[in-house]
């Protein structure tokens, strides 16, 4: 065997932290590579982000950054670490303004950043880019440094499949070369992992096909921990029907913030006030995880849509205000016979971001020397529900702090590569080229179906232990079927050996989802149990989530609290 | 009532290979997209066709085009029709296989990365 690539820092996945922990690990002095499964810059969540990104910089009105961070851990139900709320809500506005410098273009009024309202925020504090173009402005700026960066090296089209661990510290990593279906190994004395989320695992969703869980898997096979994996939010209004294309299913968030807009069930009423939040008509301030648990239940009653959700209705308001909110947009919908003005249309909670993750400290570093992590990908900042507006802030802070921290790791450290260590990983993409070349009729996406539907059922919005036991013995039944390595091999595009590479990942981010679910035997945030109603303070505290020669194993650790002084603001104007 | 179906000629086979024609029946939904038969068809027939895509709805990622009834199109805006369409890849680009064609940016490539001799340019 011998090492493909050598370099400082590998950092995986292209989104908005891989792509900002790429810069700052190559700006610290580190000799750095990026790599993506998918394109660079296009494969996942970040791209397709379409509305705010929450920071304190004051510009709209008065703020500061604890007033951001008193909101985040309000919304996260008691169980943030309280460092990385508090890292992600101080270092958000230093972010906010270099991708200023960098010219992303944020919506600007009177001179100065625009800022608007956005559910569970006490302040206008969320800045964007018009119109709906935040996440492709994030992608397309942070590509362009990435051009621009001297010691920087990056590939499409290689699939991360196994992080390498040598001696106990992080020695690199071994991928599937997309176009010819053959190992890559990279050699590493850092590896950030940034590949994103898991929201592909549910059957309705706001993924990419990339976001299967990759990071999560990857971690626990390398010894890192996770933390809090049951915590999944749903996105409360995603796009249900009729069907809609060249539009993300999140589209109705941004006319909420703008224009309220009404959520009826199918007697025409509006219901969300029924369940504990005084929404009115008027104002979008209802948290995702209330308005989600009202939808499903106004469903479960028999008030749902004739498609399972509730209809959003913009009916009340005028043509020219609708217009002048979202212009283009509104030929858009006109191309898919949408007229907003006439009808509602259907809308379901659809699972959207994922709170837990991988579990790290301050600087962004696993349990494995040399392991870090960033953006989605990480766990706990958020607690049991994010506020809207911090997974960007929270990629851009983790991706600088986690590309620093590597490059500065990098010092004391030498190379800890060893082809023993790489071995198995190689082995388990060369076997899947000996197989039959060519495998017709239904493979693993369709059991890649069958597991979303499992999690939409069972371990989605409302979870019970019968629906979860059942849940996990479905999960490990799919994981034996598919076997030890790809069962089908494609030498010139090899799609179908990383889909068993990713349905291996997706299940066991399922099973360690499931597994946290089962011990949280109370409903909080984002995680609701039938059988578990309330929520109990016994629980204040975070699940850690660990792989081992036992299977997976899931355990109680205390809170990490940070205590705070709220700073006094002037009376905005 | 019949189910109405969508008929897809879909272009198949490697670079350098005879260009192969599969034809599938899809169960047709109104509003349905291109690429929401291609994905049916690889859930429910051939798992083994190559298409590359990644954002599925938003439109962002630009990864999915393809050719239909030889327009290069998006395959994920693409409005599919009750009659039948052929699928090709974009013929301008190195075909790797089926739909998927060689589109990653010179820079961005993973041959340059392992200091490979460039397959195009
Ligand atoms: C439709 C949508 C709208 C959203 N809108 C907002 C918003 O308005 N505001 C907000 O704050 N947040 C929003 N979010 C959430 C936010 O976009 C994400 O949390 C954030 O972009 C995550 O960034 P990331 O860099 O961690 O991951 P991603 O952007 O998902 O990037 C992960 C990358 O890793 C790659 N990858 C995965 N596995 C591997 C592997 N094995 N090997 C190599 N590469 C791999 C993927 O291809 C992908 O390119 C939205 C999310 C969605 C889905
Ligand atoms: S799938 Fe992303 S643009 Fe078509």
């Amino acid at each position: 065997m011998t090492v493909d690539v050598t370099t400082d820092v590998l950092v995986i996945g292209s989104g908005a932290a891989g792509m900002y922990a790429a810069v700052s690990a190559a700006r610290n002095g580190a000799d750095t590579v990026l790599v993506d499964k998918s394109l660079i810059g296009r494969g996942g969540a970040t791209i397709m982000a379409q509305m705010t990104v929450a920071a304190a910089v004051g510009e709209q009105e008065p703020d500061h950054w604890s007033h951001h961070l008193q909101d985040t851990l309000e919304s996260g139900r008691g169980l943030c670490n309280e460092e990385l709320a508090a890292i992600l809500c101080e270092e958000a506005p230093l972010r906010i303004r270099e991708l200023d410098e960098w010219k992303i273009g944020w919506a600007r009024e009177e001179g100065h950043m625009k800022q608007v309202m956005a559910p569970g925020h006490g302040r206008e504090r969320c800045v964007y880019v018009d119109f709906l173009n935040t996440g492709p402005a994030v992608a397309r700026t942070l590509r362009t440094q990435i051009g621009r960066a001297g010691n920087l090296r990056r590939a499409s089209e290689l699939t991360i499949t196994s992080i390498v661990v040598n001696g106990g510290q992080v020695a690199g990593a071994v991928g599937l070369n997309m176009e010819t279906g053959t190992a890559v190994t990279i050699q590493a004395k850092a590896v950030v992992l940034a590949a994103g989320g898991l929201t592909r695992l549910y059957q309705r969703n706001s993924a990419s096909v990339n976001m299967g869980g990759d990071a999560y898997a990857l971690a626990l096979r390398a010894g890192a921990e996770l933390i809090d994996m049951e915590f999944v939010q749903f996105f409360p209004i995603g796009h249900l029907a009729p069907r809609l294309v060249g539009m993300d299913p999140i589209m109705w968030d941004p006319f909420r913030y703008k224009l309220g807009g009404r959520l009826l069930n199918s007697e025409g009423d509006e219901f969300v006030q029924n369940y504990g939040h005084a929404e009115t008509s008027n104002k979008y301030t209802a948290p995702r995880d209330v308005a989600s648990f009202a939808i499903l239940q106004e469903v479960a009653a028999g008030r749902g849509s004739p498609a399972g959700g509730a209809y959003l209705s913009f009916e009340h308001i005028p043509e020219a205000d609708l217009r002048a909110a979202f212009g283009p947009v509104i030929d858009r919908l006109a191309a898919n016979d949408i007229d907003l003005t006439k009808h509602g249309i259907e809308v379901s909670p659809i699972a959207h971001y994922h709170m837990g993750g991988v579990r790290v400290d301050g600087q962004m570093e696993t349990r494995v020397p040399g392991l870090f992590a960033a953006g989605e990908a990480v766990g706990g900042a958020n607690g049991a529900n994010r506020l809207s507006g911090n997974a960007l802030s929270e990629a851009f802070v983790f991706g600088e702090r986690a590309g620093r921290f590597a490059a500065e790791a990098i010092g004391d450290r030498v190379d800890s590569w060893s082809n023993e260590a790489a071995r198995s990983a190689v082995d388990e993409i060369m076997a899947g080229r000996h197989v039959a070349k060519r495998q017709s009729g239904p493979g693993l996406a369709s059991m890649l179906v069958t597991l979303q539907k499992i999690m939409w059922q069972d371990v989605g919005l409302l979870r019970t232990a019968n629906g979860l036991a059942n849940a996990r013995t479905l999960v490990q039944d799919i994981r034996w079927d598919i076997g030890d390595y790809p069962g089908a091999s494609d030498h010139r595009f090899a799609l179908s050996m990383q889909e068993w590479f990713d349905l291996r990942n997706s299940l066991l981010a399922a099973e360690a989802i499931i597994a946290s679910a089962q011990t949280r035997t109370e409903s909080r945030g984002a995680h609701q149990r039938g059988d578990f109603p309330s929520t109990d303070v016994n629980q204040t505290h975070n699940l850690i989530s660990r792989l081992d020669g036992e299977g997976l194993s899931v355990m109680v650790a205390p809170l990490i609290s940070k205590p705070f002084d709220l700073i006094p603001l002037e009376a905005a104007e | 009532m019949t189910e109405r179906l969508a008929h897809l000629k879909i272009q198949r086979g490697g670079f350098g290979e005879a260009p192969a024609y599969d034809d599938f029946e899809v169960p047709y939904r109104d509003g349905m997209s291109v690429l929401d038969a291609l994905i049916w068809i690889r859930t429910n027939k051939d798992s083994s066709l190559a298409i590359r895509y990644s954002c599925t709805n938003a439109n962002t990622c630009k990864e999915c085009m393809v050719r239909v009834d030889e327009k290069t199109v998006y395959a994920c805006t693409k409005r599919l029709g009750t009659t039948p369409v052929t699928v090709g890849p974009l013929t301008n680009k190195r075909l790797l296989r089926d739909l998927v064609t060689d589109i990653v940016p010179p820079r961005e490539k993973l041959s340059l990365l392992l200091g490979e001799p460039s397959s195009e340019e």
